[in-house]
């Protein structure tokens, strides 16, 4: 994918979108409308910070960022700028600004694909009826995901156990994303954009370890061993 | 000193109140000094399954309230010496109390009983939280039905992030010959998605409707078939191995649902 100019993380605070510097603010917040609609589950209900970088910002132009935040009805919690006019005229825009932490911050040569393939959780707990989980990396849960649970991940999800739940793999648009499960018998499964369920009619019940990824368009579920790496 | 349990299911009429009301009274057939709580406030009904309604004077919200002594509000059961119960306010709602007040009342109860005993309302809001505040044990209750066994997992997801001691379940209304036919959910197919401790079965019994309706429980007689699962599960509260009689040899509804075979890789019709 060639989304290089927005960064969308997972921190340990909530979600943090960070602007390349060196991409035109225009075609920055084009970018960013793109990959909101493609990933508007993620965000709802997250804490988000935005992270504009060494970027000089006026007034009107954060007002504009905000106006492509709030029609995916996402609220900033914060921005961060490095440029102290920049935060000003955030404050000035009615926002909570901050100066980057001191901590450099991380290399964005990587573009958003590989970034969020580089962090994951392991959740070592049966995730039961109104859990959710959301995560912008990978998810692993050791136990089951019962009926009524839920995990959005950015990247992969394996359960070790049953998956009964609502699982969306890939929730930013990867269309590489797995789930995997060794019970995989779930209420629906998301894949980026595709939503599939299991045929109302019963086919048949798992006789072993599972996976789902997308192909030629469609959602297919494999047995484990014979899934092709 | 009392061990204080609650009994709850988030799903309304799978038997909260039947339940508390038969673990009581096979309890206290047993020479256990017990008190029952009705926690269901604005919605009592403990009180008319145990044929006592007619005895309330004072109830839980004015023992909380200061307006009596706990020691005027506790009914004596009519047939047993060694059974109480705290009976609900009907006029208040669950707002009148919380679970600091819940914690207190309990404390003082332990004092005098061996066992305490709180039947929750349904739901997992302020009354719910009052009911489990004081519990050292939980007991959920579900029927085999879908519905109901999804809100137990609820309600079991909600005691384990309040860091509760796990609970035990118990299944209500199981329909053998249903199990047989393959028509409802078996104890299997409930403990796979709810994998907790399996605390008793109780069958479907007609006489569960007579003896509520009279307000005598049905583990008074202990020939009925539920009231016989209830003296086994106040067995199995004290400490004792009871095996758990056979009711399912069926292949159960989830495994007939989902037939047997599964060879061929599943094309999942794909929406967008």
């Amino acid at each position: 994918m060639p989304n290089t100019s927005v960064v969308i993380k997972g921190t340990k605070d909530g979600l943090s979108i960070a602007l390349d510097p060196a991409v035109p603010l225009g075609d920055a917040a084009n970018e960013l409308t793109g990959r909101l609609t493609e990933a508007l589950s993620f965000f709802h209900g997250a804490r988000v910070v935005l992270d504009v970088g060494p970027r000089a910002m006026s007034e009107s132009d954060w007002q504009r960022l905000q106006g492509v935040l709030s029609r995916s009805q996402i609220v900033l919690h914060s921005v961060v700028a490095e440029d102290e006019a920049s935060r000003q005229a955030a404050r000035a825009a009615g926002l909570h600004a901050a100066p980057p932490p001191a901590r450099a911050r991380p290399a964005q040569s990587r573009g958003a694909h590989a970034e969020v393939h580089t962090v994951g959780i392991l959740i070592r707990r049966t995730l039961r009826s109104g859990a959710a989980e959301r995560h912008t990396g990978h998810v692993v849960v050791l136990g089951d995901l019962n009926p009524g649970a839920e995990v959005v991940a950015g990247g992969d999800v394996v359960v070790w156990g049953s998956l009964r739940g609502v699982v969306h793999a890939g929730c930013m648009g990867d269309q590489e994303a797995v789930v995997c499960a060794l019970y995989l018998a779930p209420t629906q499964l998301r894949l980026a954009g595709l939503v599939a369920r299991p045929p109302d009619r019963g086919e048949g019940r798992p006789l072993g370890p599972e996976m789902a990824r997308i192909r030629d368009g469609a959602i297919v579920v494999e047995a484990w061993d014979r899934a092709k790496r | 000193m009392a061990n204080v349990i609650t009994i709850t299911s988030g799903k309304g009429g799978v038997g909260k109140t039947t339940a508390t009301a038969n673990l009581g009274t096979a309890l206290a057939q047993r020479g256990c000094k017990v008190a029952v709580v009705d926690a269901d406030i604005g919605l009592r009904n403990l009180d008319v399954v145990m044929g006592l309604e007619n005895r309330i004077v004072y109830d839980l919200v004015d023992v909380v309230e200061g307006q009596c002594r706990l020691r005027q509000a506790l009914i004596k059961d009519k047939r047993l010496p060694e059974l109480y119960l705290l009976p609900a306010a009907q006029t208040r709602d669950k707002n009148a109390v919380d679970p600091k007040d819940m914690i207190k009342l309990c404390d003082q109860l332990r004092e005098d009983f061996d066992f305490v005993l709180i039947d929750s309302p349904a739901g997992i809001e302020q009354g719910y939280k009052n009911a489990v505040a004081p519990a050292d044990q939980v007991i959920v209750i579900t029927t085999p039905e879908v519905s109901a066994v999804r809100d137990a997992d609820r309600i079991i997801g909600l005691l384990e992030s309040a860091e509760k001691r796990s609970p035990r379940l118990v299944i209500n209304r199981l329909k053998p010959s249903m199990v047989k036919r393959g028509d409802m959910m078996d104890t299997a197919d409930v403990l796979e998605i709810l994998a907790i401790e399996l605390l008793g079965i109780v069958p479907e019994d007609d006489s569960i409707v007579v003896s509520t309706n009279r307000g005598e429980p049905v583990a008074l007689n202990g020939k009925t078939r539920a009231g016989m699962a209830f003296q086994n599960i106040a067995r199995r509260l004290l400490g004792d191995e009871v095996p758990f009689p056979e009711f399912n040899d069926g292949p159960g509804l989830l495994g007939r649902l989902w037939g047997f075979v599964r060879s061929r890789p599943i094309d999942f019709k794909a929406r967008n």
